[in-house]
């Protein structure tokens, strides 16, 4: 099935009849077959997995505002220790953010691998935005290590609760996402471009990427803001 | 090696929790030893527990809500038996046992008896008034139901290993902080709800997708049955504010365990961020459980006055505006914190405002009733009793609204009688209800009618008998929680409520003698067409109890109330449609990935409760293998042949024959 080359004429036929719904690739003139809306009918497989997991990100997105909001609650609880300019060290942030912008990237250019059915080029584009993600975890622990060394711990005041579970919970997700790239790495290899692993990889695209706005909003919020208030 | 854990957890010098949690473990025991015994296990396992079939699934979830409904209500008993008996004495319960029950109380009746009554009823009724054969995500909603049992044994454990939390149904800060409540009470009811909720939020997420992207052929929004409008308002809120429980958990965990500020009251903390935070989730749950109520009674009212539902469009309009302002009114809990007349007055606007969506529906369900005719069958007597009932809670809830006289009443026995007001005579009416509706279509025969009547008349008039002195009291001053009173001259209204539970109890043996006698009596009860109550939506165009692909031909729905018209169509014709072409129809395969997933999660719960580290790293593994097992499989669906569902259907098709032969033999069209 993978690396074999057909024509873009044969490709376009087999993906409009993989995802008749596919949003944004059909002419507005009403309700489609497969997407599920209006009175269509149920919406195929891959259309319900992405929409499912569309919500379960739109969740995941609440819960991280929670953590945002007891920041800016807690920004200035300092009890008397340090506050956020002490901490930011704002070139490991450019180089965190550059790592993980640049696996977003790459995370979509596997898709775009996927979609030519190509196992190689599928997997080393994974594999790169393994190893940026995993760039961006090590260099966190880093900071967040350092830091400890310096007495800035958790438990110190509220406002570094606040900072550290913020920062901490989004490096958490990208630990469980590199995780389960691990899993999509050896699922692919094993089992090929299969139906359900081609929905997987739609759903781990989704979720890296979300993780990165997450982190722009981090970065924004505690770092740039931090650093100049 | 077992962390905090010890023998002197298992509480030996306590009579009550000791004898109680014996003969809980003996009943458990001598049930699975008995199935074991009968050789049941192979079904069960089969059947059940594996199973990912959305009708089954319903019924384990309201199974379960059932059990912890009697374990809830076994604790309302005793709160109320002390505080009757506790007037400028001591009473029978220690405050340290006292304040657990209340605790349990709250949190067993919402998180594992409401909650998953509701949802199983969302499980097994949506999919089949969409007119589809499972929910978007079968598998997932295994491992949600069994994450919430793996929440509801947690709770249950406490009774026996340990204590439960000594802080209310949510845990304020600073007394749940690790400070105040060393013990390992505000542990198990993080864990269990945290366990629960993740559980709960994976189910919203499944609906939501289910209600958007999986209905039948022709079912547009605007003929989706009222009760699919509320399940995906309900899921919808559970998507927004699930995920929210589950970071204030986290945060209070943190606090706990690794001396983190979030809610401390020093070095920064603060404690009134978690009020925010926790009702923030708080009062949109409350919807979460009355909508899917709203619906359930919109299908009852509708049904039992043989009309469609007055004013469908204003009722899904109600809805989502209720789904929308329920996230909007989250203050009026703490109204005493200190936020200022401004910000008060807007809450106390947004709590009144919302109570115009529910004047809606009410004067909705009220118009149709008017010209039809009405039946008054056990689900409807619920129906009414709901009307009556939850109009005057509204109204106390109305009162509390105005942030003035919330002063006045805050944390007062008035308070605990509106939601009790509520939540019973809202959400609990409902769930009655809906037993007796759609009990046929799951087990293939109705309740007894006459034990279910005498049992709502017990429920009614004990629910009023208990409630109202309360009410009293609390415009009296009476505070909420109390082990003890002081004042000689709330006795009266003391012994009054226990005369009310006590009522309450004779309801609560109806309802078992009930279904004791239904059981007995099955073949006199047998529902033969699959339509007992003249339903209108879908579901009651299957056989009962319907076959585990519900639909042997996805239903092709013409108009509102799609099996009305089908039936009036066959009735009128004397004919049913045409015998379809059967094909093969392709159903998900088993997993046992929900119990596996729950195993391990009770484990790693358990470990951290009692700081067992490297049992929580082994039950965490075990967890992260499940799935990885689950991704491996390749077996995804199943192929039913087309001879199984042609026979299933041929039997339904039968059934009805019988039912259109009756009408035309006994002349009912000729006139």
């Amino acid at each position: 099935m993978s690396n074999v080359d057909f024509p873009a004429s044969v490709e376009a036929i087999r993906r409009r009849r993989e995802e008749p719904g596919q949003a944004g690739h059909h002419d507005h003139g009403g309700p489609v077959a497969g997407a599920g809306h209006g009175d269509t009918g149920p919406a195929t497989k891959r259309i319900i997995v992405g929409y499912g997991f569309w919500i379960f990100l739109l969740s995941d997105i609440v819960m991280f505002s929670c953590f945002f909001a007891t920041y800016a609650v807690l920004q200035h609880a300092t009890a008397g220790g340090p506050g956020i300019r002490q901490i930011v060290e704002l070139p490991r942030v450019e180089w965190e953010t550059a790592f993980l912008l640049m696996s977003s990237f790459t995370c979509g250019l596997s898709f775009a691998a996927t979609n030519a059915r190509n196992v190689l080029w599928t997997q080393i584009f994974l594999v790169i935005t393994g190893l940026l993600g995993l760039g961006f975890v090590l260099l966190e622990v880093q900071e967040f290590i350092g830091l400890t060394q310096q007495g800035i711990i958790p438990q110190r005041s509220g406002f570094l609760t606040g900072f550290f579970s913020l920062v901490g919970t989004h490096g958490l997700h990208v630990s469980a996402g590199l995780l389960w790239l691990g899993t999509m790495l050896a699922q692919v290899q094993v089992k090929g471009f299969r139906r359900e692993i081609v929905h997987r990889l739609i759903c781990f695209n989704l979720f890296w990427h979300a993780l990165d706005i997450v982190w722009v909003g981090i970065f924004t919020i505690v770092y740039l803001l931090g650093s100049i208030g | 090696m077992f962390g905090k854990l010890s023998w002197s957890a298992i509480p030996f010098d306590q009579p009550i929790p000791l004898i109680t949690s014996l003969i809980i473990v003996v009943v458990v025991l001598g049930v699975l030893i008995y199935t074991a015994v009968k050789g049941w296990w192979p079904y069960i396992w089969r059947e059940w527990i594996t199973t990912v079939d959305h009708k089954r699934i319903g019924i384990m979830y309201c199974l379960l809500g059932v059990l912890m409904l009697i374990r809830g209500f076994a604790d309302a008993i005793m709160m109320r038996t002390q505080q009757a008996v506790a007037i400028n004495a001591p009473g029978y319960l220690p405050a340290e046992h006292y304040n657990q029950i209340f605790s349990a109380h709250g949190t067993i009746m919402i998180f594992f008896a409401a909650m998953p009554l509701v949802i199983g009823f969302m499980n097994f009724v949506m999919p089949l008034q969409l007119g589809v054969r499972d929910v978007a995500f079968p598998t997932l909603n295994s491992v949600s139901f069994w994450l919430t049992a793996s929440g509801a044994l947690l709770v249950n454990v406490s009774l026996f290993i340990g204590e439960f939390a000594r802080t209310g149904w949510l845990p304020y800060p600073p007394l749940s902080e690790a400070a105040y409540s060393p013990g390992v009470g505000v542990d198990y009811y993080l864990w269990a709800v945290q366990i629960s909720g993740i559980g709960t939020m994976m189910t919203g997420i499944n609906f939501v997708t289910t209600v958007l992207k999986l209905r039948c052929t022709g079912m547009g929004y605007f003929r989706m049955p009222m009760f699919c409008w509320t399940t995906l308002a309900s899921s919808l809120i559970i998507v927004a504010v699930f995920p929210i429980l589950t970071a204030t958990l986290a945060m209070l965990t943190l606090d706990r365990y690794f001396g983190f500020h979030f809610f401390t009251s020093d070095a920064g903390g603060n404690p009134m961020m978690f009020m925010n935070l926790i009702w923030a989730w708080g009062h949109p749950e409350v919807y979460i459980l009355v909508l899917p109520a709203f619906g359930i009674f919109s299908e009852i009212f509708s049904t039992f006055s043989g009309k469609p539902l007055f004013g469908y469009r204003s009722m899904v309009a109600a809805t989502l505006f209720i789904c929308v302002v329920s996230m909007m009114t989250w203050l009026h809990h703490f109204f005493t914190m200190g936020a200022g007349a401004a910000v008060n007055t807007a809450f106390g606007i947004s709590t009144s405002i919302i109570a115009v969506g529910t004047g809606v529906k009410i004067y909705n369900w009220i118009f149709t009733m008017y010209g039809g005719r009405v039946r008054f069958d056990t689900p409807m007597l619920w129906s009414l009793g709901f009307i009556f009932t939850f109009v005057i809670g509204g109204m106390t809830g109305v009162l509390l609204a105005v942030p003035p006289a919330d002063f006045i009443v805050h944390n007062s026995m008035f308070l605990v009688a509106h939601f009790h007001n509520v939540i019973v005579g809202g959400v609990v009416f409902a769930l009655f209800a809906g037993l007796e509706y759609w009990f046929p279509k799951a087990f293939g025969f109705r309740l007894h009618e006459g034990w279910g009547k005498t049992a709502f008349w017990f429920a009614l008039i004990g629910f009023w008998v208990t409630f109202t002195p309360l009410y009293i009291v609390g415009m009296a001053g009476m505070t909420r929680r109390l082990q003890h009173l002081d004042v000689e001259g709330w006795r009266p209204y003391m012994q009054v409520a226990l005369i009310g539970v006590g009522i309450l109890i004779i309801g609560a043996i109806c309802q078992v003698i009930q279904l004791v006698v239904s059981i007995v009596q099955r073949e006199k009860l047998r529902d033969v067409t699959g339509d007992p109550w003249d339903g209108r939506s879908l579901e009651w165009a299957t056989p009962s109890p319907a076959p585990f692909f519900n639909f042997a031909v996805t239903p092709n729905v013409e108009g509102e109330e799609p099996y009305w018209g089908i039936k009036q169509k066959a009735i009128e014709s004397q004919v049913l449609s045409p015998e379809p072409d059967y094909q093969p129809i392709e159903m998900p395969v088993n997993s046992g990935v929900g119990f596996y997933t729950a195993f391990f999660a009770s484990v790693t719960g358990f470990a951290l409760i009692w700081h067992i580290w490297w049992l929580a790293v082994l039950g965490l593994i075990g967890a992260f293998i499940a799935f990885v097992v689950l991704a491996w499989r390749d077996v995804h669906e199943y192929e039913v042949p087309a001879e199984i569902v042609a026979k299933v259907d041929r039997a339904r098709r039968a059934a009805r024959e019988a039912f259109l032969e009756r009408v035309e033999r006994e002349g009912r069209l000729a006139s």
